[in-house]
């Protein structure tokens, strides 16, 4: 490892090591603790976006990385900089996102003192990264940045903090600039390959199937296996179902894609999972909101699972053969080991009349349908997918409008759906979609957001703002915390607890900083007012008032099996 | 069942935590964990004693090789492994009963390491069973304080949890159910 000598503060060694890492791009927010490393950022080639919140930095970095398919950073100072951080950890955590989080802390004399804005943070954010370090020296800064970024954004990826205590980056020291992949002992993130007899036993149980199914999750976005999945899906002939995270892996148009499954996920997605004989798991884990209620989770299929995680093997279902590493390398193993094998075998999952949706058709997602011009979540969503092309990279935050832009938004490629998927993070939209927009400027992203998660996280609009990003937010507001009200209607006897939630007039608010703002409530003017929203340069918030007692269809209910799922809305909805 | 888990770690601070933290985060019990140096300064050694079936004891392999810290995790065979744990044990004792007490250590090839004028203090190495017995024989006498390391262990044989590449060989290693008590070789 010769690298080239730097002497310098700190300070100076992390601003070029993030410049050494491609990280050209920062969100954060100064303080007291990691304020050399500001002073070091000051007229740096670094950008730095200086979000009005740590939460929001964290969200930024995580939305940065998921649409720019690079390792995303936010830097935060001590304590109250670093608690706030934690919800984008944990978020980050959850959807396997690559982002390097800097966290000032109290200088190394005052550690465990309780100094003014000390918390232990390495201690405090442990459950919720992939590594954290203390840095202990000066001249470790080099190091510890280059393997923060390697193992961030390689194998599973996750989030890494960086704990700088103030007299190290204050301080002056001498390293060397490490070069080549990092070597750390306890890190593998390339598996060796699955062994011949693993791929023999995949290629018999693909024969043996009669009624296979490709279940693609968030493993395939991470590995961009796109081209990959689609062989596998063309040389199976079987039909294909996604998670909420691989929304996109395939394209939403494709002929054997049947939609979303899971807890809102299309009726034949979830009456496909009890039909299979073999489901075959690419880059999924199996969540608790994907499968339902595990025992009735498939229940006649054997189950071929690939990831790159070994833990994911087994942790929540039992797996006959498991593949386990990079999902698009596997697949570019397992692929030519099907030529000539009759692993073909198309079907298509019979769903009973009162399992489709209301109009009948055999696909798609069951519906509320209102008059007087009312507007509902799907009409939202659909005017927007109409206005973009279906082109836009949507964000969205947690909540109904998360179910209605999944379901209702077919997702064409890679990259294109961000959403807070294992954390259900409410305030992620807004901030997430300021550093998906910085990724890809000259790209068109929608922030589709509801009343409540909005309100989470809103100050955020100050940096669209100031940095005229042409992001367009649509406010789906319908007066409610809509899903907690959803289920406050279905399982808790319509005791509507704390579901109602008044809003700040958001046209007004929007003026306020500075942002062109819309309104309607009206079905007939819709979608001219999102056309006029997309079409005008610059940011635009949109406030669309919807119904405030539409419910998200189907849902199967907390410990059901999937096949228990509610399809059709219960009399007193289906209004006119 | 019961399983022992031989994990070297970097011999960082914090490193006890990331262990200790994963097992309360997953619900996995620990039964006894014992930390120490190696051979290598750089590299300490857990012997963690957990309880549960063979898939948890393959998601605790498998979730521990996730931590960067963790160099490699290896589930040892029972019939493959030699466990120990030493205790000290002091024992109510007087002039009358004192020399029946020592013949009883004795049998447990165990050794008296202090004598009071009412105690005696026992140092035993052994298997959690051969020390399980010696404090049931020494009940009637009356216990007065028990310390104890809790198990270490290593396979037999020139096979060990290597360094560097051998992470997940502990999911390759399955262990046959057995309890605790054979391990290790006899004793009285």
């Amino acid at each position: 490892m010769g690298g080239e000598r730097i002497a310098g503060t700190g300070a100076e060694m992390v601003v070029q090591g993030l410049l050494r890492e491609g990280a050209d791009t920062v969100f954060g927010h100064p303080g007291g603790a990691i304020l050399p490393v500001y002073d070091a950022l000051h007229g740096s080639a670094i950008q730095h976006y200086l979000m009005r919140h740590e939460q929001g930095a964290a969200h930024a970095a995580d939305g940065f990385a998921r649409a720019g398919g690079r390792v995303g950073v936010c830097i935060a100072t001590s304590g109250p900089g670093a608690t706030n951080l934690l919800t984008g950890l944990a978020n980050a955590h959850m959807d396997s996102i690559g982002i390097v989080a800097l966290t000032g802390q109290v200088g190394l004399p005052l550690l465990g003192s309780d100094a003014f804005q000390e918390a232990d943070t390495i201690g405090m954010t442990m459950p919720v990264v992939k590594h954290s370090y203390l840095v202990r020296e000066t001249g470790e800064i080099p190091r510890v940045l280059h393997e923060a970024f390697h193992i961030a954004g390689t194998g599973r990826p996750g989030p890494v903090v960086v704990d700088l205590p103030k007299n190290l980056t204050a301080g002056h020291g001498a390293a060397e600039w490490p070069v080549g992949v990092p070597r750390i002992r306890g890190y593998r993130p390339t598996t060796p390959a699955p062994s011949e007899d693993d791929f023999e036993r995949a290629v018999r149980a693909l024969e043996q199937a009669e009624r296979p199914l490709l279940m693609i999750g968030g493993g395939v976005v991470k590995s961009r296996a796109q081209a990959e999945v689609l062989a596998l899906a063309e040389a199976l002939g079987c039909p294909v179902i996604s998670t909420l995270m691989g929304l996109g892996a395939i394209p939403g148009s494709h002929p054997a894609h049947l939609g979303m499954m899971g807890m809102h996920g299309t009726p034949v997605a979830n009456i496909a999972t009890t039909q299979t004989d073999l489901l075959v798991g690419v880059g999924v884990r199996f969540d608790d909101r994907v499968t339902g209620a595990l025992r009735g989770f498939a229940p006649r299929a054997k189950i071929l699972h690939l990831d790159i995680d070994r833990a994911e093997i087994g942790k929540n279902v039992e797996a006959c053969v498991a593949l386990v590493g990079d999902v698009r390398q596997t697949l570019s193993l397992l692929l030519p080991r099907l030529a000539g094998c009759s692993v073909r075998h198309p079907w298509l999952p019979e769903i009973d009349a009162d399992m489709r949706p209301e109009d009948g058709r055999p696909f798609g997602y069951p519906r509320e349908r209102f008059s007087n011009g009312r507007i509902s979540g799907p009409d939202t969503v659909q005017a927007i997918y109409r206005a973009t092309r279906g082109q836009a990279i949507v964000v969205t935050d947690v909540g109904q409008h998360q179910m209605w832009a999944a379901q209702y938004y077919p997702f064409e490629r890679i990259g294109q759906f961000i959403t807070s998927g294992g954390l259900g993070t409410m305030g992620f939209g807004l901030p997430a979609a300021i550093g998906a927009q910085v990724a890809r400027p000259g790209d068109s992203v929608v922030c589709m957001t509801g009343d409540g998660s909005f309100q989470m996280t809103l100050q955020e609009l100050a940096v669209v703002r100031e940095h005229d990003l042409p992001l367009k937010i649509v406010i789906f507001n319908n007066g409610h915390l809509g899903m907690v009200r959803q289920w406050q209607e279905m399982f808790h006897q319509e005791r509507y607890s704390y579901s109602a939630i008044s809003s700040p007039d958001y046209v007004k608010l929007a003026e306020a900083y500075g942002i062109a703002a819309m309104r309607t409530g009206r079905g007939d003017e819709l979608d001219d007012v999102i056309r006029r929203a997309v079409e005008l340069p610059g940011p635009v918030l949109v406030e669309v008032e919807q119904v405030a007692d539409e419910n998200c269809w189907p849902i199967v209910p907390a410990g059901k099996a999937l096949d228990g799922m509610i399809v059709r809305p219960a009399a007193k909805q289906m209004r006119v | 069942m019961r399983h022992t888990l031989a994990v070297l770690v970097e011999n960082h601070f914090g490193v006890l935590a990331r262990v200790a933290g994963l097992f309360s985060r997953r619900g996995f019990n620990i039964e006894s964990l014992a930390v120490g140096p190696t051979e290598d300064p750089t590299i300490s050694r857990m012997t963690i004693i957990v309880e549960g079936d063979v898939r948890m004891r393959d998601q605790m392999v498998n979730q521990m090789n996730k931590l960067i810290d963790v160099i490699s995790v290896q589930a040892l065979a029972p019939e493959a492994t030699v466990g120990r744990e030493l205790a000290l044990i002091k024992v109510r004792a007087n002039p009358r009963n004192r020399s029946e007490i020592m013949q009883i250590v004795d049998v447990f090839r165990g050794q008296v390491v202090d004598v009071g004028k009412e105690s005696l203090m026992i140092e035993l190495t052994g298997d959690e069973s051969k020390v399980g017995a010696l404090l049931e024989v020494l009940a009637e006498y009356g216990v007065l304080e028990v310390a104890r390391t809790g198990a270490v262990a290593l396979a037999r044989g020139t096979s060990g949890v290597a360094g560097e590449g051998a992470g997940g060989a502990g999911a390759d290693t399955p262990a046959t159910g057995s309890g605790p008590g054979d391990m290790g070789d006899s004793y009285a």
